[in-house]
Formats: structure tokens, sequence, C-alpha cells
């Protein structure tokens, strides 16, 4: 097992569409996440952000971006990019800086401020470039990539898009409760089923929008916390950032093809099932031992994917676990208590770090009209790009 | 005048009306096939690389999933912006020799409700976009028996 770290501070910017930057965004969170550790900036060594393709040079340095919103102070900086997964990679280097000795208090921080409509590639002729290529040759929106998967779950599967769209209504139910989700409006299924087709079978209300939102975590050492009398922190204890094994048969964003199985049997567990699996064998605890799970839903079919990438239940059985209510605001393993994206819409660099932050609210016991009881383990997921993919365990 | 066609990615395909086909590679060395075309190194972690040559792909697949784009992707993907949106289907196809899936445009005119998962379907040549001089080629997926 690997050494734990303490989260000492959580902070988020409400999620929406403001029209400002991503750095204020940022620099919002993170002030709310050092006030929330009874730090100040100047008390922290080390500071990593996630970084935005969305914000020009600054959002590919974010680190330093947000260094300089905060005031220069010397501390030592960290850009990471990672797609999706962007926000706990920057929470993994943090740890890894924490865990050797370099640093005693990390900031990690994540922004972005999203366009009107659909993500786009990178500008310019870039005939290399797999992102560019989906576009130019398909026209393959990321929402059809996710109407792939979800017709995939309804034939092998026998999900319905009923199943689909309570997942909508769960999670609104949720983010009604939030104070820094998007859409704090409860949505019913004939709401998701009058929503127009965006990639069949899929609808507008069953696909996250993307969104303008900034997230922070204040994490130190355990004996940091405990020189500053925090006797019994939030601990991540795990932070999974593998990546596939080859082949991948899954098709995954941006690709056009999966790779061939002819020459090489797949692994038996699918890309997003081993994020979940070295998140698990590194935390030395397994799905049973969780009380939430907060999932990237980037649509309502994936969240049930997810229910059985992390073992919640077994393949093809997430509608079942949908239907039973198990994964509803007093189930067994309630998913999504934040409201999920499907509440949010995505801030892409911030998004892995706001679902730490909904983690340390529950497993303190700080999450008002959505704490799950006795919160006592929890676990993020979340899947990008290009290969990425991630999952946070935090206990108390 | 007659426009040229010219593939919208060089090396992805070749061929005419039944001779049509994708084009991969495959690894001299561990038999792994590659689309896109692989032309730097095996990919294989576990194969010290071989020559990659060329291969035309099976010219049929089973759907694996399909979707439709109801609204109009952005740039790059080419439209005329003052024609109404016209939704396509897309299809992501098996290769059952090559144990690949390869997503496409199905061919015009077809429909998700024409479609199951499971079903056959073949690789047959289209244009993605025309303009004064030149159409843009690539391939479709068909369901098999449908004429063109």
């Amino acid at each position: 097992m690997t050494g734990e770290v303490a989260v000492l501070g959580a902070g988020m910017h409400p999620w929406g569409k403001w029209g400002r930057s991503f750095v204020e965004y940022g620099a919002a969170a993170a002030r709310a996440a050092l006030a929330d550790a009874g730090l100040e900036w100047r008390d922290v060594g080390s500071i990593v952000g996630a970084g935005t393709v969305r914000g020009g040079y600054p959002g590919y340095v974010a680190g330093a971006t947000f260094a300089k919103a905060l005031g220069w102070q010397g501390a030592r900086v960290a850009s990471v990019y990672a797609a999706c997964a962007s926000g706990a990679q920057a929470v993994d280097a943090a740890r890894a800086q924490i865990l050797s000795g370099l640093a005693d208090v990390v900031l990690v921080v994540g922004a972005d401020a999203a366009p009107k409509g659909f993500f786009r590639p990178a500008g310019g002729d870039r005939p290399d470039d797999p992102d560019w290529l989906r576009f130019r040759v398909l026209g393959a929106t990321n929402p059809t990539y996710f109407g792939l998967y979800a017709r995939r779950r309804m034939a092998v599967h026998g999900d319905t898009v009923e199943d689909f769209a309570q997942v909508k209504v769960k999670n609104s139910t949720m983010g009604a409760l939030n104070p820094y989700a998007r859409y704090r409006k409860r949505v019913t299924a004939e709401e998701v089923a009058a929503s127009a087709v965006v990639a069949e079978p899929l609808r507008l209300l069953d696909i996250c929008a993307t969104s303008d939102g900034g997230a922070a975590l204040v994490l130190s050492s355990m004996e940091f916390a405990r020189r500053r009398g925090v006797d019994r922190p939030v601990r991540i204890r795990a932070v999974s950032t593998v990546t596939p094994q080859y082949p991948n048969t899954v098709l995954d964003l941006p690709d056009i093809a999966t790779d061939s199985a002819v020459a090489v049997q797949p692994h038996p567990d699918t890309f997003r099932a081993s994020i979940a699996k070295a998140a698990y064998e590194e935390a030395d605890l397994g799905p049973e031992d969780l009380s939430l799970a907060e999932v990237y839903d980037l649509s309502t079919a994936l969240e049930l994917q997810w229910y059985e990438d992390l073992g919640l239940c077994a393949e093809g059985e997430g509608a079942k676990l949908l239907r039973e209510g198990a994964t509803s605001p007093g189930g067994r393993i309630p998913v999504n208590a934040s409201g999920g994206l499907a509440s949010f819409g995505e801030a892409v660099p911030a998004q892995a770090i706001a679902q730490v932050c909904e983690l340390t609210w529950q497993l303190r016991q700080q999450a008002g009209d959505r704490q799950v009881a006795g919160a006592r383990a929890g676990i993020t997921a979340n899947q990008g790009l290009f290969g990425h993919g991630s999952a946070v365990v935090a206990v108390r | 005048m007659s426009r040229t066609h010219t593939p919208v990615v060089e090396g992805w395909f070749a061929g005419q009306g039944d001779d049509f086909r994708l084009l991969g590679t495959r690894c001299a060395a561990c038999a792994s096939v590659f689309f896109p075309r692989e032309d730097g190194h095996c990919r294989n972690p576990r194969c010290p690389g071989g020559d990659l040559e060329e291969i035309p792909l099976s010219r049929r697949a089973r759907i694996w999933s399909y979707t439709d784009s109801r609204y109009r992707p952005p740039s790059p993907y080419v439209t005329n912006p003052e024609l109404p949106w016209e939704p396509y289907t897309l299809i992501a196809a098996e290769l059952e020799a090559e144990r690949i899936v390869v997503l496409g445009q199905a061919a015009p005119g077809i429909s998700v409700a024409d479609l199951a998962v499971g079903m056959e379907v073949e690789v047959v040549p289209g244009a993605l976009h025309e303009d004064t001089e030149t159409v843009w080629t690539t391939w479709h997926w068909r369901p098999t028996g449908v004429e063109a």
C-alpha cells in the first residue's frame, strides 16, 4: 500500500457559463480551498495546475498562471495535461511530491472556460492528429461516441432509454441540492424523453454539457496535518492513472478504430475496469467497502457502464442496480451524490478535482442535504481522450 | 469539366466498385494489424517489431454499434452552412478476421432505423463532400444486400 496524504482543504467556483477567464475561476477555487484549510497561500510550498487547451498559452502553463494570479511567492510549480483526467493527474503529481518529501503542502487547481457547442480540435490542418482526423473524416463529435456506447449497451445488456433517463432523474435530484452545480432543477423522465435527440439513442438531457468552473484542493503530508492539529483528516489512499493494455478493444475517443486483437489476446479487464482495479489494489479495499462513488457520467448510459467497471455490480447489471435504487440517495452505494456531470456539465481540468472535493465534504459529513449517512470511504472514476483515465480513493 | 477524385486521407483505402477496400498494415513479425495504418513501428509491446506491410482489410464486417449525428459537427468537418443540416448515420463495424472495430459513416440514405447490432455490412466507396474542383472520397459502411 502506498502512503496516504491528507486533504486539508477543498474549494470550488460554481459551475456555469459565466463568460469569464478560467484564471478567475481557478483562483477563486484556490482561495476557497486555502480558507477551508485555514492556510495562507504563502504557506504553500508547491502548486500543481491542471491544464486546459482552451485558454491559450496560459492554459498550457496553468500552474504558473494560477500562481501568478494568487501572487508570486516562490512556490515550486508544475502543470499537467491529461484530457479529462488532468485534475486527477494533478492530484497524483502533488501526492508524489508530498510522499517523496519534496513538499509538505501542495495546492492543486484546475479550471476551464468552455465554448458554446461541441468541443472541437485544435485549429489548422492537422492530418497527423487523431482528434482532428475524426472530425475531418467522420464529423464524429464526442456525443456520437456516447451514442455508440449507449446503443451497444441496449443491444448487449438490454438497457432501455428509460433506464438512461432515470440516471438523469437521479442525478438532477442530487444536483438540485448542490450550490456549486450549474443545473439545479429536478428533471423528470418525461422531460428527458421530450428533449431533442443528439446522437441516437441519446437525447440532449442524456448528455453532459460543457461548463465553466474551477476546483482546488490543499493536500499535505499526514505529519503536517498532525502538526496543524487536524486529527482525522480525509486521506487520499489511492490515485490510479494507468494506461490501457494492448490491444485496447473498446473504441475510445478520439480513435477511428480499436486496436486489432488478431495477434494478442485482449486483457480480461477493459481499460475502465483496470483503472478501478489499480485504485482498489493501491487502497487495499474493494467495492464492498465503499460508501459512495463519483463517476464520470459524460452520458447517462456511461454512468451505468461505470457501475460495472467499478465492480458495484456484475457486467450487464448496471441498469438493474439503478432500478433497485442501490445508487440513489439512501441506497447501498449512492453514485454521484454531487449531481454528477449531469448537473455540472464538464469543466475538463476541474472536473476530476471537483469529484475529490465532493468526496472530501461527504467524508467530513459536511455535504448538507445531499449527505450520504456515515460515509467512510469513496471512489472517483473518470476517463478522457487519448488513453487517459483516473480513479481516486479517499477515506476517513 | 470533370472534377478530380481525391481521398480525404491518402493511403487509407483504394479500389473501385467491388474491389474497394480499406488499407491497413500488418506486422511481419507478430501479424498485428493496424488501421489507421501504422507505418513506423509495430505497437504490440510484446513484439520486437517487424516490417509493416500494406494489406487490404476484409470487405465485410458486423455492426458493433451505430448512432447518428443530428447536429452539424464543427470544423474541420466540411459542410455548407447555407443548407439545412442533414443528419448522417455512423457505424462501428467489427471485422472478424482482423478482430478490429472500424468507425465509418453509413452510405447515404441509411438511417439508424435500418440497422441492428450484429448486422452484416460491407465497405463501399463514398463521397465526403465536393467543391468546385474536387470530390473528396471516403469509405462508407452499407448493409449487405442493399444496392446503392
